[in-house]
């Protein structure tokens, strides 16, 4: 590992300083950074810790709930009024990693986790993320984890996180600090395609700093359903996963929220297949044919043709677990 | 026969807790990396960035300036080892070939291989120094694609390889029923929890001292004594604990010889412990194995002809075999077999024995393709078992020592409820999951090694035993502790049972479930061996159970001690001699996801007598769970391209966690076979893993319909 300085402001204003310097990187839980920096991946001069600022906390604000960038990932899947009020996002939030990873990763580093690709944690193989212009090395490799919705020639990486499939789907707003003052984003815009600057994951600037995410409420807690597909039982990332939401009417849907997991380079939200689901009775045929919109324009490479068929599988059973036809 | 007629066994009793537990659960238990010495440096190696070719430049000069470097070692700079020109390499395998030899020469023979190696004072400071090392390459085209080159595998040398033919194989064409498929397993990582890891310190001139991660303190002494021309008595390996090994610290590796050369040239202890990426292309792995088996029935399912065959890979410099047809020999009565198993190199490092070895990767093929038959016959799995079960041994006419087979098919058949099994497969369902019942068989030679033990009753009344053998974390110890116990007659509290130091008396190497009857038979025979040195102290008419201390406390003995060595009798020579498990499975399958749950595992060891339940239990259970990822995860990827693995870590690289395993039943069989050793006990590491791999895959098959004939079976394979 790169030798670094590491320092802990007490201040977002004196955060948002150092992070404005060349070379400066934000820690939180470290779960992710600090084994990127090991393997050579990520190499900051100085780490910005910003685990002293007061952004913990998880509260009421009118219209629904705000949730500090440094609550965790466990506190967050074990607070009251998320469970009551959004059991998706505690599902997704438990379904992510392991207990232990959970105690110590937080809502923001959980955004800005960078992808799993192999080939992207390997500082000898060619990768467009790592090192742009030096290929893709997953196009025409081990793409099994692979995307298939939203990739460009550069990049065809996914997202990894489990918590913003659900956060996407839930109609989440980002809070963001910099240097101008506070911005809000949809988390539907946070992340971002690929295109020709894969190395770029999302559209939060260098200086800027990740603080809440608001979440509003809704009508969809009695019917929702967080879905992993895994290649085992626990701690393993989605080889497809489908956050499904619904607001059922006497057996109608009169709106749904859905999005996916593991198939692209952002949490995909599937809003053609929502619309198609409302007004319609809260069936298994509504549901393939939600399936079927949802899955337009999917493309596949060597390894990862399954999605094809796991995905819209997954929408299925997803939409039949909320609501409750399981 | 009832399940109560068949437990009518010797008393069951629940055994004694592992002897070391405590220390494991507290961390007093002090494995190789923990061994901490004054004025100790750290060592790093740098892999090889490609897969072949040679290295044209190296340039060390940055790293060698960087803060705390003590030395970077290369080919140019090593010192050539007295040993490694002469002489047998007690770490090489039986056949051809050469073990790699690190620092040498600039030869590249596969990625990963270490290039340099940088020592300095701190563990960080040298793997930052690692990442300074450049070097630059002539490369050469590679393959590190076994099954591209399947064509070009060749028969080993030595008789144990070559083809094996009885009657006329070639029958199981003529039968009405047949089955002819291929079966694939992929490269498996032994990965256990703990890291290849060795601290050398010479202590003089001429002695080492070695904390080794090894599964033979005494092979680990004789390699390094071997490589630095050095008598053995002067190289001291010390393996108090080893956290699993599985067969991964089976021999000396070049990056540990490389440890004790760097504490030679730096005149400092030095302490290497591998990463978990390194652990994939440094200490071996189930090698990727191609199988194909051709088998034929009459109408009422008995075998008429059966060929075996196998391809596996090794490595460009090195024969690596192992037992992967061996099975199909002996276990069943057939009159016409024929085995052929070949090897063809490839650019990777050498594979080595896993868990279970070739015999496991050889029961997956010879077990799939047993369900498959009796399915074709319409006949339950265990019955067409039955219907050609060997009573003597078919390979060598010997009748069998003992052989209880039969009682564990019934035991487990039971104990699951395979009367539940449909027939037909892809029938029964609950809650939307598919349900279904599949087993198989294991098998693996029981014999008993030579091993010296000292047992000595001291004068406070404990009796120490000690030898040279390593417990890899099956609780050889609390093995020992109870055949001691049992042999002496006195409690186990009152028993020490010393181990992991090459310069206590030898012992064989921990491999091959050998260790419960080679060193188990001469504890029991040390034991007898004391005490009977003690009834003649004590004269005739004294206790068969005297006080032990009060004996030598009136004698004005300090203590009194026997070292003895043993081997197995010569009557051994008329038998044949196996273990068997018998593994069942149930599973539910998710049609449309391809989510593949364990329900339950019932996994029956006749395994003779149970000398330590509550071990033996565990190797049940950590075979059972082993077996459960090689059928539904574990697999290394290599991107060919490269030739470099590309999920070389603990979360691209999946074993089964918690969530994936349910109760596991471990039930034995628990007949003593008295003419192995004198405990009548088997051993029992192998068998656990031995055909559960083909047990899950049959019950896949059961529960969809769908046959996998390529491990793993991950959910995009099982989808519907
Ligand atoms: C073995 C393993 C398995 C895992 N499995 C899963 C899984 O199944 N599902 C899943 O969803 N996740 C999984 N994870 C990932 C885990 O969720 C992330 O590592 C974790 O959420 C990162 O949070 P952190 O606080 O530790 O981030 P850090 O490692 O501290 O930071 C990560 C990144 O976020 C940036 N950052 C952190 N906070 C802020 C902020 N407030 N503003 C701006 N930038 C910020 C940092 O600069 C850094 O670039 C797994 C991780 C591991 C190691
Ligand atoms: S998919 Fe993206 S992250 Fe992976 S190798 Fe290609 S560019 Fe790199």
């Amino acid at each position: 590992m790169k030798q670094f300085q590491y320092i802990r402001p007490i201040t977002q204003q004196s955060v948002l300083a150092a992070i404005a310097q060349p070379g400066t990187k934000i820690i939180a839980g470290g779960s992710n950074l600090v084994d990127l920096m090991k393997h050579g991946v990520m190499t900051p001069d100085k780490l910005v810790d910003i685990n002293k600022l007061p952004l913990r906390n998880v509260s009421t604000v009118k219209n629904g709930v705000h949730i500090g960038s440094l609550a965790l990932n466990s506190q967050v899947a074990e607070d009251k009024q998320v469970v009551a009020k959004f059991p998706l996002l505690s599902q997704a939030l438990n379904a992510g990693a392991s207990a232990q990873l959970r105690n110590m990763a937080t809502v923001g580093g959980n955004m800005m986790q960078r992808t799993r690709c192999p080939y992207f944690y390997d500082v000898a193989l060619p990768c467009n993320k790592r090192n742009p212009g030096s290929g893709c090395g997953a196009l025409e490799g081990f793409n099994r984890m692979h995307a298939i919705f939203g990739m460009s020639e550069q990049c065809i990486a996914v997202h990894p996180s489990d918590m913003a499939v659900a956060m996407a789907a839930l109609d989440a707003t980002v809070i963001i600090a910099g240097k101008k003052g506070e911005r809000r984003l949809p988390f539907v815009d946070f992340h971002r395609l690929p295109g020709n600057t894969p190395q770029l994951d999302n559209n939060l600037a260098k200086d800027e700093l990740i603080v809440a995410v608001e979440i509003p409420e809704n009508n969809y807690a009695a019917h929702s359903h967080y879905l992993k597909i895994r290649d085992r039982a626990s701690y393993a990332f989605a080889l497809v996963s489908v956050a499904a939401a619904l607001d059922i009417d006497n057996g109608t849907i009169r709106s749904a929220r859905l999005a996916m997991g593991g198939v692209a380079h952002k949490p995909w939200r599937l809003t053609a297949a929502e619309k198609a689901l409302v007004g319609k009775p809260a069936n298994a045929a509504s549901f393939e044919q939600a399936a079927q919109v949802a899955m337009q324009g999917a493309k596949a490479f060597k390894d990862n043709a399954f999605k094809l068929k796991l995905a819209p599988a997954a929408i299925i059973e997803a939409l039949t677990h909320a609501a409750g036809l399981a | 026969m009832k399940q109560q007629e068949l437990l009518n066994i010797p008393p069951f009793t629940e055994g004694i807790n592992r002897v070391d537990g405590k220390l494991k659960v507290t961390g007093a238990a002090k494995y190789a990396a923990e061994f901490n010495l004054p004025n100790m440096a750290w060592a790093v190696l740098v892999p090889s960035t490609i897969t072949k070719g040679t290295i044209s430049t190296i340039d060390t000069k940055a790293a060698e300036r960087a803060p705390g470097v003590l030395k970077v070692i290369t080919y140019l700079n090593a010192p050539k080892l007295p040993g490694y020109d002469s002489g047998k390499d007690p770490s090489k395998p039986p056949t051809g070939g050469g073990p790699l030899r690190l620092f040498v020469d600039n030869t590249v023979k596969f990625n990963g291989h270490p290039i340099a190696m940088v020592v300095a004072d701190s563990f960080e400071r040298a793997t930052y120094a690692a990442s300074l090392v450049k070097a630059t390459y002539n490369k050469e085209s590679f393959q590190t694609d076994a099954s591209k080159v399947l064509d070009k595998a060749d028969t080993p040398k030595g008789p144990r390889f070559a083809d094996y033919k009885r009657g006329n194989p070639e029958e199981w064409q003529n039968a009405p029923v047949k089955v002819e498929e291929e079966y694939i397993i992929p490269i498996e990582v032994h990965n256990p929890m703990e890291l290849s890891a060795i601290v050398a310190h010479w202590t003089a001139d001429d002695k080492v001292t070695v904390y080794d991660k090894t599964q033979g303190v005494k092979s680990t002494q004789n390699a390094i004594a071997q490589a630095f021309k050095l008598p053995p008595d002067n190289v001291q390996v010390i393996t108090k604990f080893v956290g699993g090994a599985f067969g991964n610290a089976l021999r000396t590796w070049p990056h540990e010889t490389a440890t004790v050369m760097a504490a030679q040239m730096i005149k400092r202890p030095v302490k290497l412990v591998l990463t978990r990426e390194m652990q994939f292309n440094s200490v071996g792995f189930r090698p990727y194995t191609w199988q194909k088996i051709r088998i034929g029935a009459t109408a009422d399912g008995k075998f008429t002809g059966l060929i075996h065959e196998a391809r596996a890979q090794t490595s460009s410099f090195e024969e690596f075999t192992e037992g992967t047809v061996n099975m199909a020999r002996f276990m069943y009565a057939c009159p016409n077999v024929g085995t052929i198993y070949k090897i063809t190199p490839v650019d990777t490092n050498t594979p080595t024995w896993m868990r279970g070895p070739g015999e496991a990767t050889g029961a997956f093929a010879l077990e799939s393709a047993i369900d498959e038959l009796a399915y074709k016959l319409n006949l339950d799995p265990i019955e067409l078992r039955i219907r050609n079960h060997a009573d003597t041994d078919p390979e060598n006419g010997k009748p069998f020592s003992t052989k209880y087979l039969k009682e564990a098919y019934e035991m487990g058949a039971d104990k699951i409820g395979w009367k539940n099994r449909p027939s037909k497969p892809g029938t029964l369902t609950e809650d939307g999951w598919l349900i279904g019942y599949g087993m198989g068989s294991g098998v693996f030679g029981a014999g008993r090694g030579r091993a010296t033990v000292k047992a000595t009753m001291q004068s406070d009344g404990i009796l120490l035993l000690q030898t040279a053998v390593t417990d890899i974390g099956v609780g050889t110890g609390t093995a020992m502790t109870q055949i001691a116990a049992d042999a002496f007659g006195i409690p186990s509290s009152k028993i020490k049972f010393e181990l992991g130091d090459s310069s206590l008396p030898p012992s064989p190497t921990q491999g091959g479930s050998m260790i419960t009857s080679t060193v188990g038979g001469a504890v029991h025979d040390a034991c007898l061996a004391l005490k009977e040195k003690f009834q003649q102290l004590i004269g005739n008419g004294g206790s068969d159970k005297p006080d032990y201390a009060k004996v030598l406390k009136d004698k004005g003995l300090q203590q009194l001690d026997v070292t003895i060595t043993s081997s197995g009798s010569s009557e051994m020579r008329d038998f044949s001699s196996y273990s068997y498990s018998v593994h069942f499975v149930q599973v539910k399958v998710h049609p449309k996801t391809g989510v593949t749950r364990i329900n339950k595992v019932v996994s029956v060891a006749d395994s003779g007598h149970i000398v330590s339940p509550k071990t033996a239990r565990s190797q049940v259970v950590g075979g059972a769970i082993g077996g459960i990822g090689m059928a539904l995860m574990e697999e290394a990827v290599i991107d060919h391209r490269f030739g470099r693995y590309v999920n070389a870590d603990l979360a691209g690289y999946h074993v089964p966690v918690h969530a994936d395993i349910p109760q596991i039943d471990a039930l034995f069989v628990n007949k003593p076979d008295y003419k192995v050793n004198p405990m009548g006990a088997k051993g029992m590491g192998e068998i656990a893993l031995i055909g559960m791999s083909a047990a899950v895959a049959n019950a896949i098959y059961n529960a969809t319909g769908k046959r996998f004939r390529e491990l793993p079976i991950t959910p995009d394979k099982v989808m519907i």
